[in-house]
């Protein structure tokens, strides 16, 4: 707990609404907070993120317990061997970032978090995933909860052709989460204003979903997601079909979200992943090569497969 | 100056080559133009001839007649023309005798000929309305026989005509072409039995035909798994949309009348043995329609923790229907103008009375217009043509239905 001071995420307009998730953050979780210093809230904005390193020695996280945690996972598409035995924690407090080349795993491995390969038909999993202990492939768990518990928003947009509110009412809607239109309402809104909405959606409520820009849509998505409740997020290359500036603000996003939801995000994009988490793993051909801080990794890579794959010498 | 030696794209080598490209391309355009305008042509030269002969069948001949009531023969008593008996009275007084007496008295010899069970049906009507008539001397306009009505719209026996043109005679539109039914005289048959005939078949059709084409369809895109017994169920529903109507018909009768016993000749018979045709083609368009739907709406709606069954009714369903519904038009249009399979479940009867259920002997557009094809009498003629018309604006009123509600559903992704 070094820098207790510092815990205001960038940048600085959203104070307020940060404060509110630090808050809320105690709240849902019922204990103290171990938040990981990450950012300096200084002139250096979202793209310049200072890592703090709130545990010197070598190994990491060993003494916390993980939300997730998965276990020699293979994945076969068919004949083909999709993952190859991964191994990685999740934490609640921390964002993980999944870094690697096309076509090495990483959303493969994402899907398996909420058993999206579940609906691939030629799709095999073994291995262990536990959600809170719980092992997420037994018979006891019930694959609705699990995706209500663990979130995902896709690489592309992909609002209902509904109404904005429609799209994220339905979540709590099928789940019954409220009593009532004007509790259904609070969620909508709540919903909407953590995803950072609210402002432009509010007076177009009922309009359709799929008239918003890219980046709207996007985080209506993400609106739709947190609606339900849920404990995990998992984000597959969220930002791979906008523009900058929509990116940022979903990256700014990521950050304000941070704590209340664990999240995971896959991305192509290594200075994203630098920006936005706190862990990663790269992978590379369907094995995970490595895993550990997000500044380890891209300052001090204990791989030389990842030492390439960073500085660009492949990938 | 540009000193740098000519490449093949500027040499004018190319030029050649470009153009015939383009020539290639106005080719293409000029044939696909000739070859819409030519279906054009046959489809407006199909709706205009069926406009102009079929036109007639909606008018009648009228033929003014002067009728002495009590100098006649007939013995009628007005009151028993008001009370619930009033048809039986009509039908016992001999009207059709006194009213070729009538017209011989009017028209000279051979003046019967221009009356026929039109004009009966109608003096018939008209006393029933108007008991006085019977105590003074009346001029009416009734309805011509059908030789005389075929005459009279200058395509008949020449004899006859001669003998209209004597009489004062005129056109009117034909008000018991649209509500009466099958007879064996032209000049009073009417639609509306194989009307309501073919609404009734059409509505059984679409109970069964609609839900279970749908259904099947979404439980083998969404649910059924991939194997051996799903791929022989896909090959086997294509292929029934390819086996000819009549081997339906045949398959109606051996399960429907033969072995099931229901009632022949009504809706219920032919709206199962049209639904089993039907139900091929939905289940083709449904499935197409279903696999359309972007997966990733599919994702979205799982990763919130909607279960497979409220993906499929909230999402998949709705963003499927304007295609399921055009399939669904297709089918429909097809068993509509379908007469083979009918035939062979007795459907092509005399009927003349409009069914009153759909377990009633009833008769359809399709099968009437090539029962009456096949009449002698001339006077079936245009009543041919008439009742395609209908036919075909049923057609359209359906298909017209069928895009507003395809639209009304239309949703963008």
């Amino acid at each position: 707990m070094n820098d207790k001071t510092n815990l205001t995420p960038n940048p600085a307009p959203s104070t307020a609404i940060a404060a509110a998730a630090a808050k809320d953050q105690r709240e849902t979780m019922g204990g103290p907070v171990v938040p990981e210093p990450e950012t300096k809230a200084d002139s250096m904005g979202v793209h310049a993120t200072v890592f703090n390193d709130p545990d010197p020695s070598g190994s990491i996280d060993q003494d916390r317990t993980p939300k997730m945690t998965a276990r020699d996972i293979h994945v076969f598409y068919g004949d083909k061997e999709a993952l190859k035995g991964v191994d990685i924690d999740i934490h609640d407090d921390k964002v993980t970032a999944f870094i690697g080349p096309s076509g090495c795993g990483k959303s493969t491995f994402l899907r398996c978090l909420n058993r999206m390969n579940d609906t691939i038909p030629a799709a095999r999993v073994t291995g262990t995933i536990e959600l809170d202990g719980e092992n997420i492939n037994s018979a006891r768990m019930d694959v609705v909860q699990l995706r209500a518990r663990v979130g995902m928003v896709f690489q592309k947009p992909n609002p209902f052709p509904k109404s904005i509110y429609e799209n994220v009412a339905y979540g709590p809607r099928i789940h019954g989460l409220a009593q009532g239109k004007t509790e259904l309402d609070e969620i909508v809104e709540k919903s909407l204003r953590r995803a950072g909405l609210w402002d432009e959606a509010k007076d177009r409520l009922d309009e359709s979903g799929t008239a918003l820009s890219g980046g709207q849509q996007q985080r209506l998505c993400i609106a739709r997601a947190i609606a339900v409740d849920p404990e995990v997020i998992l984000m597959d290359e969220p930002c791979s079909a906008l523009d900058p500036i929509a990116t940022a603000k979903i990256e700014e996003l990521i950050h304000e979200l941070r704590g209340r939801y664990a999240i995971t995000i896959v991305t192509h994009n290594m200075q994203q992943a630098a920006r936005v988490s706190q862990r990663t793993a790269f992978f590379h051909l369907g094995e995970m090569v490595e895993y550990g801080k997000t500044s380890e990794i891209f300052t001090n890579p204990r791989e030389q497969r990842t030492q390439d794959y960073i500085t660009g010498r492949y990938g | 100056m540009n000193s740098r030696a000519p490449t093949r794209w500027t040499d004018g080598s190319m030029e050649r080559l470009v153009a015939k490209r383009y020539a290639a391309e106005r080719r293409f355009k000029f044939f696909g133009l000739a070859a819409v305008s030519l279906s054009m042509a046959f489809l407006a030269f199909l709706l205009i001839t069926m406009a102009w002969k079929g036109a007639g069948g909606f008018t009648r001949t009228e033929v003014k007649l002067s009728v002495d009531f009590p100098r006649s023969d007939l013995i009628l008593d007005p009151a028993a023309l008001k009370g619930p008996e009033s048809a039986k009275a009509i039908g016992a007084a001999g009207l059709d005798i006194m009213l070729e007496q009538a017209a011989v008295a009017q028209f000279g010899q051979g003046g019967g000929e221009l009356l026929g069970g039109a004009s009966v049906r109608t003096l018939g009507e008209r006393l029933i309305e108007d008991p006085d008539l019977l105590t003074r001397r009346v001029d009416l306009w009734l309805p011509a026989s059908s030789k005389a009505d075929v005459a009279g719209k200058g395509d008949g026996d020449p004899a006859i005509e001669a003998l209209l043109a004597k009489t004062d005679h005129r056109r009117r539109l034909n008000p018991t072409f649209l509500t009466s039914s099958d007879a064996t005289d032209a000049s009073v048959v009417g639609i509306w039995g194989a009307l309501k005939g073919t609404f009734l078949t059409i509505l059984v059709t679409m109970l069964l035909a609609f839900p279970i084409g749908v259904l099947s369809a979404l439980y083998l895109e969404e649910f059924a798994p991939r194997n051996r017994w799903t791929d022989l169920i896909e090959v086997s529903i294509n292929n029934l949309a390819a086996v000819p109507s009549i081997i339906f018909g045949l398959l109606g009768l051996a399960v429907f009348l033969n072995f099931m016993d229901l009632p022949r000749s009504a809706p219920l018979v032919g709206g199962l043995t049209l639904a089993l045709m039907t139900m091929p083609v939905i289940v083709i368009a449904g499935r197409n329609a279903i696999t359309s739907v972007p997966p990733s709406i599919r994702d979205a709606a799982l990763a919130v923790g909607a279960s497979k069954m409220q993906v499929v009714f909230h999402h998949v369903l709705p963003l499927a229907l304007p295609g399921i519904l055009t399939g669904t038009i297709i089918g429909m249009a097809r068993a509509l103008g379908e007469t083979a399979p009918l035939l062979m479940i007795g459907m092509r009867a005399f009927i003349a009375s409009p069914p009153g259920s759909i377990t009633e002997p009833a008769t359809v557009l399709p099968v009437q217009i090539f029962l009456w094809s096949d009449e002698v009498d001339r006077g079936f003629v245009e009543k041919t043509s008439a009742a395609i018309i209908v036919l075909l604006i049923f057609m359209l009123l359906m298909n017209g239905l069928a895009i507003y509600l395809r639209n009304r559903f239309e949703q963008r992704w």
